[in-house]
């Protein structure tokens, strides 16, 4: 499998492969948003009783306000802040714990690996959502919660997924020539696994964190708009919790449902584009024709 | 020769690729008589396969029939309608496929794949009639009844390629193309396979173009042989003829490097490597490889012609 | 297609061995935590003005009993089993004295009828336009489908279902906001008005499980027929001049159906959780929309017993199925694994 030499070669699969250009810039124009346009908006704003409620958007207020008072143009950019920072914290640690559980269950096998596939067997049946559920409602005070718990809750099932991708890779690759050939050298399990396997493998572990990330997002979302989850912050999916608890449809707010709703279509819609583009990368075979 | 039952003229095949075009069969002519066995023999790469997909007008992008004829029965199937070609296939012009084990349907008992072509055809079978047709096909090639019920996965590869012989005959064609049928299998039950086609060939009197590169197969089996090379003809004759005197160079390394019994332990080649179809070599195709090119070879492609009755040869050894 | 005892017997073992641990971490987990539910429930009564603080202990004591929560860990640890295999998981602290067993069963039936047509529906339909945009031998505008339905199947259903009340309900006012049914009607089944009101608000909720899910099974399809449609036994039936249609269904679309069926199986865990949320944000009366109520009100019972009762259905289905599909896929045999 040949890749681009840098970054040139990188540019030249942006171009010949538009959807995973057109993700990057999204998420890229996401981030730029939650970051940067934060240096020029106070997040004081992105709390209840900042301003006059009940705004639609005006020359004041660009994205309007909700019922209790919360500007939404800071709510909108400390929150897509909030979420991307929650599932990048639940997809590094996953993919951390599953790379490493991956990689030794898959190499060295034994009694540890028949440990392992049966708590991700389990897992995988369970519905990791409503095992979230119970976790997250479980923790002290959860209405306190803070970015980084929320991100390790989520991280209790974001390992799976990478762990079972990851291992079932390493599995197929430990019996071709080119580990035999390490092992005949007289390289040790550890060694083959950094500079052989995972080398080899850098496409899927880059699939595998998209789609961490992903699922982090996702089970953040799920479990705000539930309400389980620090109620006074921010968040996407607390401000959905809100606009329900408020009943921002009978009202009319329309501004109020349409920007959340916007904004987490366009991470998710970046993530699939990033993850088509991706697994091209890794598969040069598969079609590119969505 | 208006008596052929299958008349093949200039033939070209080529497949369209973003850097030109590869030509896998290039004006290939021969005629395949009534009850007659055609052997079909090339190297890899020389476009025998491409020439069986070719008759049964099965090419598909960005492969396509670039010129020529070929004539069943009065029918050229290079013009034929998609639906026309359909009903004539299997119906004057079967398959033998190459692996089997690929070529059924897994999921398929065997006594419906054997005649759903049959259905496919307009025949009208009572329940009855079909379980009898069925039997009657597995009896032709020595399968057992119980066969019938089972699926493919359950029997042993020679046992898959007969179910395919059967489906072949199974509306009695003209021709059937037997694309390498016995290269999956073993040498025991590759003469099983052969015995029974060549039975059911003399019994049904029908036409076979066996394709394949195992010359000495050949030499057993069929009474002609095409010998092609990097997409173009080379020599036809009677097989005996061709084995006692091969007129192309070709055709005569190719029989050299036949191993031969009292000569333990010497084996000879062709030396060097067919050439890309994409840019062949000028003039005569071989001519890189030939132990006898001079240069007219390099500068004119010899013409295919009958240099005696039933003999055709491209080499200007024979046609100058 | 023969199924030997012993993998049944893995698979039985199996599920027992996934239910035993949800049991015990359904057990555990209310017990890590350094919460009194009893304690908060108590205190919120209060805080509402149902009770006052004199005799809060006594009665917190009486209830802890109640709730056996007084006798050692590992006694209760064996009554919990106990009653869970028979279906008795304990008391609603919110809606005492109602049993959350009956919660379920008041709420199942619901859930139960939204996401099982649309899973049907999206399964069937999507199946079918991955399958036809898959086959070469369909005109080629069929595939512009391909990419709105892939952003659909991106964005999560509860999202979508957003989207769908604003503009269909609220905008356009073709459908309620909220619901399972017309609350000015008496409930009654055999009251046409009643079961046209129950269909009517189930449209957006199916609707948005619909969307989402359709994409998937559509991009699925799509590759398998792709794979499928290289086989040379696809090339072989041409051969044998087989007309386009016995192609399709019986050689592509036979063979590509297994490994779809399978994904389905898999996809249950997701697709329950999805449509959890979903009724949440509908407020539709069903076992998710319950659980989203608990939550906000800390019923921990009623959590735990709907989070335990819909794992257990899940394993139960998959297992179902797992026993199900070799009498699809006659080449599998069971022998090892």
């Amino acid at each position: 499998m040949q890749r681009g030499q840098g970054f040139k070669g990188f540019l030249n699969y942006i171009r010949r492969n538009p959807a995973f250009g057109g993700g990057l810039v999204l998420l890229l124009i996401l981030l730029l948003f939650s970051t940067v346009a934060g240096f020029f908006v106070p997040k004081e704003g992105a709390y209840p009783l900042a301003v006059k409620s009940k705004q639609p958007p005006s020359e004041e207020f660009r994205f309007g306000t909700d019922s209790v008072g919360r500007d939404l143009l800071p709510t909108m950019i400390y929150g897509t802040r909030m979420t991307l920072s929650i599932g990048m914290i639940a997809g590094v640690i996953g993919l951390s714990v599953g790379t490493v559980l991956g990689f030794m269950t898959g190499y060295f096998g034994g009694l540890f690996d028949t440990i392992v596939k049966f708590l991700v067997d389990v897992l995988m049946t369970i519905p990791q959502f409503l095992l979230l559920v119970m976790i997250a409602s479980s923790v002290p005070d959860p209405d306190k919660m803070t970015v980084w718990q929320m991100g390790l809750v989520l991280s209790i099932v974001a390992w799976v997924q990478p762990t079972r991708a990851i291992r079932a890779q390493v599995m197929s690759m430990r019996e071709r020539a080119f580990v035999m050939m390490s092992k005949l050298s007289g390289m040790s399990g550890m060694e083959i696994i950094i500079k052989e396997l995972m080398p080899n493998l850098m496409p899927y572990l880059a699939i595998s964190l998209a789609s961490a990330v992903n699922g982090g997002v996702l089970g953040s979302l799920g479990l705000q708009t539930l309400g389980i989850g620090n109620l006074r912050e921010p968040s996407l999916g607390m401000t959905i919790y809100w606009l329900r608890y408020y009943n921002a449809f009978l009202q009319g707010y329309w501004w109020w449902i349409v920007e959340p709703v916007t904004v987490i279509a366009a991470i998710f819609i970046a993530f699939l584009l990033i993850s088509i583009g991706l697994d091209e990368f890794a598969n040069p075979r598969t079609r590119r024709t969505v | 020769m208006s008596e052929a039952l299958l008349q093949v003229k200039n033939l070209k095949v080529y497949y369209h690729v973003e850097v030109g075009a590869v030509k896998a069969v290039d004006d290939v002519s021969f005629d395949l008589g009534f009850g007659v066995k055609m052997g079909l023999v090339g190297e890899s790469g020389s476009g025998k396969s491409t020439m069986a997909l070719a008759l049964m007008r099965m090419i598909k992008p960005p492969g396509k029939i670039e010129g020529g004829q070929m004539v069943l029965d009065g029918m050229d199937l290079v013009k034929l309608s998609e639906e026309k070609m359909r009903q004539t296939r299997l119906r004057k012009l079967a398959m033998i496929p190459q692996g089997a084990m690929n070529a059924l349907n897994p999921v398929m008992r065997i006594d419906k794949q054997l005649i759903d072509g049959m259905l496919d055809h307009g025949v009208f079978m009572s329940k009855e009639e079909r379980k009898t047709r069925v039997n009657q096909l597995l009896e032709m090639v020595d399968l057992a009844p119980k066969v019938a019920k089972m699926y493919p996965h359950e029997l042993s590869g020679g046992m898959q390629q007969r179910v395919t012989v059967a489906q072949s005959i199974s509306m009695e064609p003209d021709v059937i193309i037997a694309d390498e049928p016995t290269s999956a299998l073993d040498v025991v039950i590759q003469r099983q396979v052969m015995d029974t086609i060549n039975r059911l060939q003399e019994k049904l009197g029908l036409s076979i173009i066996l394709i394949g590169h195992d010359m000495g197969l050949m030499a057993q089996t069929v009474g002609s042989l095409a010998v092609m090379y990097a997409g173009r003809m080379m020599e036809i004759g009677e097989t005996r003829a061709m084995f006692r005197d091969p007129l192309h160079p070709y055709t005569q390394l190719l029989i050299e490097s036949l191993p031969v019994l009292e000569n333990k332990g010497v084996f000879s080649g062709i030396p060097g490597i067919t050439p890309s179809l994409l840019n062949p070599p000028e003039g005569c195709v071989f001519h890189t490889r030939c132990p006898k090119a001079w240069d007219l070879c390099r500068d004119k492609i010899p013409a295919f012609s009958e240099v005696d009755p039933g003999r055709w040869v491209a080499c200007h050894l024979h046609t100058a | 297609m023969r199924i030997p005892p012993s993998y049944i017997l893995k698979r039985l073992g199996f599920l027992v061995a996934v239910l035993f641990t949800a049991a015990t971490i359904n057990f555990l987990i209310p017990k890590l935590v350094p919460r009194d539910p009893v304690q908060e429930m108590i205190n919120k009564k209060i805080a509402s003005g149902g009770l006052t603080s004199e005799g809060a202990a006594e009665f917190r004591d009486s209830l802890r009993t109640l709730y056996g929560l007084d006798k050692p860990l590992w006694e209760q640890y064996l009554i919990y089993i106990w009653n869970t295999m028979r279906f008795d998981l304990g008391y609603s602290i919110t809606n005492y004295p109602q049993k959350v067993s009956t919660i379920i069963g008041q709420t199942i039936f619901w859930t139960l009828g939204f996401v099982s047509t649309s899973t049907i529906f999206a399964f069937l339909i999507g199946t079918v336009v991955g399958a036809l945009v898959g086959w070469s031998k369909t005109s080629k505008w069929l595939s512009w489908l391909m990419p709105p339905l892939a952003m659909f199947s991106a964005i999560p259903g509860f999202i979508l279902a957003l989207l769908l009340i604003y503009f269909l309900a609220f905008k356009a006012k073709l459908f309620p906001l909220r619901g399972g049914f017309n609350v000015t009607i008496d409930k009654s089944w055999t009251d046409p008005q009643f079961l046209l009101s129950v269909l009517h608000h189930a449209v957006l909720p199916g609707l948005s499980m619909l969307l989402v899910s359709l994409g998937g099974w559509a991009l699925g399809m799509r590759s398998m027929m792709v794979t499928v449609e290289g086989q040379d036994y696809i090339t072989f039936a041409e051969a044998k001049g087989l007309k386009g249609s016995r192609i399709f269904f019986r050689y592509a679309l036979r063979n590509t159906l297994l490994p779809q069926v399978t994904s389905l199986a898999m996809q249950l865990g997701l697709i329950v959780s999805g449509a959890t949320l979903v009724e949440s944000i509908f407020s539709y009366p069903g076992i998710g929309n319950r659980l989203g109520g608990a939550i906000s009100a800390l019923d921990y019972p009623v959590i735990y017993g709907i989070v335990f009762f819909l794992v257990v259905g899940i394993a139960i289905a998959t297992l179902v199925v797992d026993l199900i599909y070799p009498f699809l896929d006659p080449r599998i045999s069971y022998s090892g694994g």
